[in-house]
């Protein structure tokens, strides 16, 4: 039986704001299925998900006083903090691409699980737990997803490595997974460097999704990157937002 | 009150209660209302039409923790996304069944979003809209096109 088509396109520290509205133009104007791979952004940004309040979720004079870019992207899920040292990983599927899944949220990072299971093939005890990806007892990838009627987009951050200083930016949110059991951020997630090598990674990851799809490398120079798309949703939050949220204090705030 | 007829879902069980499985493996259909296949319910009631997400809906979607609706005096488009869901790490967009004019949203939905998980047809109204094109309302299913399109769908995965 013939694979369904995707266009692989891999991108080189392409700044998160600008993935991400890549992101949104293909899942909104394109008819393709598409694997997205950027190796690392830029600068160290935060990336709250769509309902994400900053004062809840952030030390809010720290990422001032540093002056952290925070962006609400447009799909659900919790924050993160990404840099160079974050691997994403991005899948954007027409609703019938894959038979027999039904795209509704667990299902689809089931899906993904299996695929990423063979990424690690055995390596650091892989799991999905309550949507996180786990090595052992410690989550090494956040992931979110947009839904349409007609298409779905399931994308990760994975944490190759990262610096405990970029950690202290962001607060214990107040829904936790079970499996976090209270731990502090630094005893809850887990450096993929200490299982996998970042070209192993990559690489395994393509030849798990060329497992599934018939893949077409595209080139960042290709065309599709100049069209425009108005009605992006990820945006960065202004100063303004963010000192209004430093001044906001909340019934509960727990340092990670 | 509205008379409720069950569609089918996906969930299988093997080793439970028939009383169980008939309350963990049907979602309600209501008669006097309108569905898209996008699983979103209409109710036209005079000059405005209510709008929300159906129970088969949400129950796939699990709990609803943010919705994201229009403003007032915005024009939806049948068919077209005039707003989203989160649950489970997921925005899920929701579509007009019709085309018209916002003229309502339920604010409630912002302090208290689970009431689209609870009361699907009621409390967790979405938007009320002034219609534009009557005729659009016939295009849509009846509760019982809805119920078998519903049990076709979950067949299929």
């Amino acid at each position: 039986m013939r694979l369904p088509l995707m266009n692989l396109f891999k991108l080189n520290r392409m700044p998160i704001l600008r993935q991400l509205h890549l992101e949104e133009m293909l899942m909104r104007t394109s008819s393709e299925n598409w694997c997205i791979i950027n190796d690392g952004t830029i600068n160290p940004t935060i990336v709250m998900g769509i309902s994400g309040k900053p004062q809840e979720l952030l030390e809010t004079e720290s990422v001032l006083r540093d002056e952290i870019p925070v962006i609400r992207r447009m799909s659900g899920g919790g924050t993160v903090i990404v840099d160079q040292d974050t691997i994403f990983v991005t899948f954007i599927c027409n609703k019938d691409t894959i038979p027999g899944l039904k795209p509704d949220p667990q299902r689809i990072i089931q899906w993904t699980g299996h695929l990423y299971e063979t990424v690690f093939n055995g390596i650091g005890n892989f799991s999905v737990c309550e949507n996180d990806y786990l090595l052992g007892e410690r989550k090494f990838g956040g992931n979110a997803l947009s839904i349409t009627s007609k298409r779905w987009l399931q994308h990760t951050s994975f944490l190759w490595d990262y610096k405990k200083s970029n950690m202290s930016y962001l607060k214990l949110p107040q829904k936790a997974p079970n499996y976090r059991q209270g731990r502090s951020h630094l005893d809850f997630i887990c450096r993929m460097k200490d299982y996998i090598s970042r070209s192993g990674f990559i690489d395994e990851t393509i030849r798990a999704a060329g497992s599934h799809f018939q893949l077409t490398p595209l080139h960042q120079k290709d065309g599709f990157l100049n069209q425009q798309y108005e009605h992006l949703r990820s945006r960065l939050l202004t100063i303004d937002e963010l000192e209004e949220a430093a001044v906001y204090t909340p019934a509960v705030a727990t340092r990670v | 009150m509205a008379l409720r007829i069950w569609a089918s879902s996906t969930v299988k069980s093997t080793s439970v209660s028939p009383a169980f499985s008939l309350s963990r493996c049907f979602s309600s259909v209501l008669e006097g209302l309108k569905y898209a296949k996008s699983h979103e319910w209409v109710k036209h009631d005079g000059p405005v039409a209510s709008i929300g997400i159906t129970d088969h809906a949400q129950d796939h979607l699990g709990e609803v923790v943010f919705v994201e609706l229009p403003e007032v005096g915005k024009s939806v488009t049948q068919g077209e996304s005039f707003g989203a869901v989160e649950s489970v790490k997921a925005t899920s967009d929701v579509n007009s069944p019709i085309s018209g004019e916002v003229v309502e949203v339920n604010t409630k939905l912002s302090e208290t979003p689970g009431l689209i998980n609870i009361s699907p047809y009621q409390n967790g109204w979405m938007i009320k809209v002034k219609p534009s094109n009557a005729a659009e309302l016939e295009e849509l299913l009846n509760p019982t096109a809805y119920t078998k399109f519903c049990e076709e769908e979950d067949a299929a995965h």
